[in-house]
């Protein structure tokens, strides 16, 4: 299970941003360790974010997403306290949601 | 022997997990189509992510602004923000053209959720990023080139 993400909800003006820091290595599969063999394959392949079990917003990553994704992105609505959820999977089946309170 | 399962099993056996849900109604045709786009991501030039996107002949439009750095310093690490002012967008994707696959992330922008999104990525040497913005049914495109000094040399 990969730690946590670091997800930043705020409300103003009707309009709400999300910032969220994923904790992931984002491997390209092209890189090679020191002896010359090459490093796996292991990206986020695909994110979801809900806001009170409504999508907001899809994405889907490649492998040129940078270590530690970060992400921000705005929508229409939501007020303090409402939840908001992330959750992402990853090439091999790994995944985390987390959620926060807008504020 | 239940014969029922084992005709479920074999079918299910073709179509994987998710042709099985999909058979099934769990998952309604638009999440279907949001399914990771392999051929789009694996695409090795520009006109083939395209292609794969569906968004074969994208217009060039100043209705969309890349918001990144014209000097990345660190290309492991570079900030790219696409932000357009046109209504009723319904997906962004970002393209870099010199990767070895060029598509680094695509958005799906459900109704209410404004056209601005920000990310970071990784590039190989200086090149262009190319934002693709639907709206409205139409694709349309701008770009900005981004010059990389790996190592710190001003290269």
């Amino acid at each position: 299970m990969a730690d946590p993400m670091k997800i930043r909800a705020s409300a103003k003006d009707g309009i709400t941003e999300v910032k969220v820091l994923m904790s992931h290595e984002m491997e390209t599969g092209q890189r090679k360790d020191s002896s010359g063999n090459l490093v796996p394959a292991h990206f986020i392949t695909e994110l979801s974010a809900e806001h009170n079990g409504k999508q907001v917003l899809a994405a889907q990553f490649g492998t040129a997403v940078s270590k530690n994704p970060y992400l921000a992105f705005k929508f229409k609505g939501g007020a303090k306290g409402d939840k908001l959820a992330v959750s992402w999977v990853d090439n091999k089946g790994d995944k985390r949601t987390d959620e926060v309170q807008i504020n | 022997m239940n014969m029922q399962r084992r005709e479920a099993l074999k079918a299910g056996g073709g179509l994987g997990l998710f042709g099985l849900l999909a058979a099934a109604g769990l998952i309604t045709p638009g999440q279907a189509r949001a399914e990771w786009n392999k051929s789009a991501f694996d695409a090795k030039s520009i006109e083939d992510t395209l292609k794969a996107l569906g968004a074969t002949g994208a217009q060039s439009s100043t209705d969309i602004q890349i918001t990144a750095p014209d000097i990345a310093e660190n290309g492991a690490v570079v900030p790219v923000g696409v932000v357009s002012a046109l209504a009723g967008v319904e997906a962004i994707a970002i393209l870099i053209e010199k990767n070895p696959n060029p598509l680094a992330a695509s958005f799906m922008l459900p109704a209410g959720t404004e056209a601005s999104v920000q990310t970071r990525v990784k590039m190989g040497q200086t090149s262009d990023v190319i934002a693709i913005v639907k709206a409205g049914g139409k694709f349309i495109m701008t770009k900005k080139e981004i010059k990389v000094t790996l190592g710190g040399c001003g290269g």
